[in-house]
């Protein structure tokens, strides 16, 4: 791992791999956005075998807004495993990165956090009958939002004024707490909100609606991790322009003996 | 108000505008700033 801390050597991954993540998944982004918002589908893609969503026996239509609810929950907490992660790195191995990959993190994370809380809303209304409620799943995403916040605000801060950036690493790490909570919180309460429905090997989920979900969360994925990478090389080049401008700023500096030297005699 | 009398299709809409909207800003955002510290950084490099 360390041998990306030469930024040298991650930019020349990153400029190959950020427009690899980045088409890969637009194109099963748009896919999915398609296949989800279409009623029907054109014949030589029926003749390939794919039907349209069919519409779900308790939910009708609606169903069709968990391809992009379910994407949006992973990737807001999986968002936040990474900052937790890259917070672990940088507070350990000082790995020279770390800091900068969980910066890079935090806004997506925090936009599909935002995502997930907008489409659940939207879902909840037909199906639950209610926009919001205060239970343990809503409240804890919610809550994540509020992380999100806090730690772009508190990194912002403290790169600005040039303090240590294991101040974020440590809200980063102490944050990942809400992390196990938001998973249980659908078991540990009562909820309106179904228990899980994909676990490790086990899915209570109809193949017709499983399949396009998989595909949606990996496009969403490989977006994200565009995303990333596309905020890294943001914040290294911000912060290779801020160091040669310093280092300028000292050399064009005349040294106070230098001055004083130069000073005419009264 | 049960869910066969709601609209379904209008909150499916809704839904996936939100994201679109969501998507295309972040991604525009995050490109852009990408592209504006890469170019002055080669702008500082060749002064």
């Amino acid at each position: 791992m360390h041998i990306y801390a030469n930024p040298k050597r991650f930019l020349a991954l990153a400029s190959w791999l950020t427009p690899t993540l980045f088409i890969s998944g637009l194109a099963l982004v748009m896919a999915v956005i398609a296949y989800g918002l279409a009623p029907d589908l054109p014949g030589f893609v029926k003749a390939m075998g794919i039907e349209p969503v069919p519409e779900d026996r308790l939910m009708g239509e609606t169903v069709r807004i968990l391809f992009i609810h379910v994407p949006a929950a992973w990737l807001g907490m999986g968002g936040w495993t990474g900052i937790a992660i890259s917070s672990a790195a940088l507070l350990i191995w000082k790995h020279p990165l770390a800091g900068l990959s969980a910066r890079a993190i935090a806004v997506p994370g925090l936009v599909f956090t935002i995502v997930c809380l907008a489409t659940g809303s939207i879902w909840g209304r037909p199906t639950w009958g209610t926009w919001w409620v205060w239970d343990g799943r809503l409240t804890s995403m919610l809550v994540l939002a509020f992380l999100y916040m806090g730690y772009l605000a508190l990194a912002q801060a403290t790169a600005r004024e040039g303090a240590s950036p294991k101040i974020a690493a440590i809200f980063g790490l102490v944050g990942a707490i809400n992390i196990p909570i938001i998973n249980r919180s659908v078991v540990w309460w009562n909820s309106l909100h179904q228990p899980p429905s994909l676990t490790a090997g086990k899915s209570a989920i109809d193949g017709a609606f499983l399949v396009p979900l998989l595909i949606a969360v990996l496009g969403f994925s490989l977006l994200f991790g565009a995303i990333v990478l596309m905020r890294m090389r943001a914040l290294i080049a911000e912060q290779q322009v801020e160091a040669r401008l310093r280092r300028r700023a000292m050399q064009d500096e005349p040294t106070p003996v230098a001055t004083g030297a130069m000073e005419p005699a009264e | 108000m049960n869910r066969e009398s709601l609209p379904q299709w209008d909150y499916v809409l809704a839904a996936y505008a939100v994201l679109i909207v969501a998507m295309v800003a972040l991604i525009g955002w995050s490109w852009y700033s990408m592209r504006r510290a890469e170019k002055r950084r080669e702008e500082l490099k060749r002064r």
